[in-house]
């Protein structure tokens, strides 16, 4: 466990720091964030006064060094456009991203594990087969689209629940949330369905193919042969074979909610990380971005090691020392 | 007949698999009874039945197959037709199974204890640590060293053999009155199987447990059963007393079979084999269905042979059976 831990750690470095690298340069390449950030009409001592306090006077790699640098005292540098600490933006807006990444992961695993079953024990079915032909839907239609479609149906048509926004909000430890207020629920329910269909297909699918291939196994008929209820048998016996596949894979992807948040975000105007990011790339607001990545990419790293060490639990033959990281 | 019911009787039992390119009669006219405390072995080469026959008996056919004629009498009353909560009541309560591959019927994300604790529950309202108790001592009985220990282990961390003893602690754990042992120890090595033979019958005969124990090989059932039958192709060939058997084989099958074992040979000749293959039991043709790889078949053979008893206590079913070698 300890060897696990600390190779894994040496390799998460090692990864951010290429990713910084390639952002820093990626940045550069797009284009130069003083053509967007400074007002053409400031006569030109203002415009290089400008230029040397954000330190964009300097060659790239002077530049990415002192970047370096602060990083390592856990400073990623300040915006360029709304002045204020990168990191600091990103955790004021993190919460609502992690609420509807959370939302709609939940979502994905109390519908998508049930109906994956279903599907699994009546394939012929024509409950089975609806199921099957929703999990293709939700595969195949883009994101961006099924979210203006539940906007146009739940909110314009319908009238039920609102468009935008995240809505009446509480503190939580002094987090903002918005699941536990009435107003916030109604907010938060078509952006966390929005993200979560992607997943939720994903969940059917590996629930299916996962009820399919334990119920023929011999310990499955060796559990009826003991007598026990059919209940028990699925419940306990097939569900819990079936989750190995479904966490580690939803664990896996519960970073690619976070990222896949921008489109959802963007749609619904949830003011989370994501649409702080599209805002940030269209500002060349580089700080914002680099930070954006970093931290996302810490946190798949947390995640994955999240994932291996709950896998270990749920499956007694895995030992995370003889794991390949 | 007199006296108490037999703990099992089968008679004329049909369980065909309807499948869509045909159907599959695995098991077809099967009878036989085995009383308390008895040992039968159930004996015949893969694919002809062996394991559908046990399964009928716990009501545990897969689909597309089913139970079409014939009875199950468990202690007189017939289980055929009964509901599937019936059925529950029985299964692993009065009637228990042991399977073939022992690394396959341990369910590998759930604890010994919480295995062996359902199967005492699903039948009695005890509690968790009286079920407990019952569950350390049924893997005692079954020669498992430090059961409190082993208890709370998985079962990837218990050897093959070991798994079986759990498996054959399991099936002992409510005291049933007959134990289908289905080839529960093909997949372990010589000595382990011994071992589990050996123990398996002291416990049933201790207990009055009826034992069917089902094997493709001749030998194991040799020193163990009391009685046996041979399966082939769907129906029981021959039946008997296992020495009357073993020491006359009168089916052209059992004969062939017998003299394929090599310990009956004589030293310097060549085993005997019996030529052939199994036949598919996918809508198998009227008549017996050894009759492809039968020295002896003649015409009348194209029809379905009648059970007979040429001799006294022996079943066969056969035109032509081995009388003239007495
Ligand atoms: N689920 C099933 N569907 C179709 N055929 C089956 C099924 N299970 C068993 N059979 C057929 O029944 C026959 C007997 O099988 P089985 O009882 O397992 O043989 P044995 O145990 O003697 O090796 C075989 O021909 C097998 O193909
Ligand atoms: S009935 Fe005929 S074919 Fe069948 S075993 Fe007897 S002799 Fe051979
Ligand atoms: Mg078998």
């Amino acid at each position: 466990m300890l060897v696990f831990t600390i190779r894994r750690l040496m390799q998460s470095v090692i990864v951010l720091f290429v990713m910084s690298l390639i952002v820093f340069i990626g940045i550069y390449a797009v284009g130069n964030p003083v053509d967007i950030l400074i007002n053409p009409e400031a006569d030109i001592a203002e415009q290089e006064a400008t230029i040397r306090r954000l330190g964009l006077d300097r060659p790239l790699w002077s530049q990415y060094f002192s970047f370096l640098n602060s990083a390592l005292y856990g400073d990623l540098g300040t915006s360029f456009v709304h002045n204020e600490p990168a990191l600091e933006l990103i955790f004021e807006r993190l919460p609502a991203t992690l609420e509807i990444a959370v939302g709609a992961v939940g979502l994905a695993i109390v519908i998508g594990i049930p109906a994956g079953m279903v599907a699994g024990l009546r394939p012929d079915s024509l409950i089975g087969k609806t199921i099957m032909s929703g999990s293709i839907l939700g595969f195949s239609l883009p994101t961006f689209w099924v979210g203006l479609m539940l906007i146009m149906l739940f909110a314009v048509m319908l009238g039920w629940l609102p468009a935008s926004g995240r809505g009446d909000t509480v503190d939580l430890f002094g987090v903002p949330v918005s699941f536990l207020t009435w107003d916030g629920l109604t907010h938060i329910l078509l952006p966390a369905f929005n993200l979560a269909l992607f997943k939720m297909s994903l969940v059917i699918r590996l629930s299916r193919a996962g009820t399919r291939e334990v119920m023929l196994q011999d310990y499955v008929k060796f559990s009826r042969a003991k007598g026990l209820s059919e209940s028990r048998v699925i419940l306990v016996h097939v569900l819990k074979n079936i989750l190995i596949p479904v966490v580690t894979v939803l664990g896996l992807e519960l970073g690619n909610v976070i990222a896949f948040a921008v489109v959802t975000e963007t749609v619904f105007a949830w003011p989370g990380i994501g649409k702080l990011l599209i805002d940030s790339i269209g500002l060349l607001d580089r700080p914002v971005v680099v930070a954006y990545l970093l931290l996302t990419v810490t946190m798949f790293i947390l995640i994955n090691f999240v994932v291996d060490v709950l896998y270990s639990v749920l499956d007694p033959r895995v030992r995370l020392g003889d794991m390949k990281s | 007949m007199n006296g108490p019911a037999p703990t099992l009787q089968v008679e004329g039992l049909r369980t065909h698999f309807f499948t869509k390119v045909g159907v599959v009669k695995a098991v077809d006219d099967v009878s036989f009874s085995v009383d308390r405390g008895e040992v039968l072995g159930l004996v015949g080469e893969s694919g002809s039945g062996k394991s559908v026959t046990g399964f009928s008996i716990l009501g545990l056919v897969d689909p597309p197959g089913r139970i079409t004629d014939g009875r199950i009498l468990f202690k007189g009353e017939d289980l055929v037709g009964r509901s599937e909560s019936q059925w529950r009541t029985l299964r692993g309560a009065r009637i228990a199974m042991i399977f073939q591959d022992p690394m396959m019927t341990l369910n590998p994300v759930l604890r010994i204890d919480t295995q062996m604790i359902e199967a005492i529950r699903a039948h009695e309202k005890v509690s968790d640590a009286t079920a407990r108790q019952r569950a350390r001592d049924a893997l005692g009985q079954v020669g498992i060293p430090s059961p409190d220990e082993r208890l709370k282990a998985y079962p990837h961390q218990f050897s093959g053999g070991m798994r079986q003893r759990v498996a054959i602690a399991i099936a002992l754990i409510n005291k049933p009155d007959l134990i289908i042992a289905d080839e529960p120890t093909t997949a372990l090595d010589v000595t382990i199987q011994a071992q589990i033979l050996f123990e398996a019958q002291k416990l049933c005969r201790e207990t009055g447990t009826a034992l069917i124990w089902i094997t493709h090989d001749l030998t194991v059932v040799a020193g163990l059963a009391d009685r046996i039958c041979v399966m082939y192709a769907g129906k029981i060939v021959e039946q008997g007393r296992i020495d009357d058997v073993l020491d006359r084989p009168l089916h052209p099958y059992t004969h062939g079979l017998i003299g394929s074992v090599p310990s009956r040979n004589k030293r310097g000749q060549p085993l005997e084999q019996i030529p052939g293959m199994t036949p598919s039991l996918m809508n198998p043709p009227p008549g017996c269905g050894f009759r492809a790889r039968c020295a002896r078949a003649a015409a009348e053979c194209v029809r379905d042979p009648d059970i007979t008893s040429p001799v006294d206590g022996r079943q066969i079913r056969c035109f032509h059976p081995h009388l003239e070698d007495a």
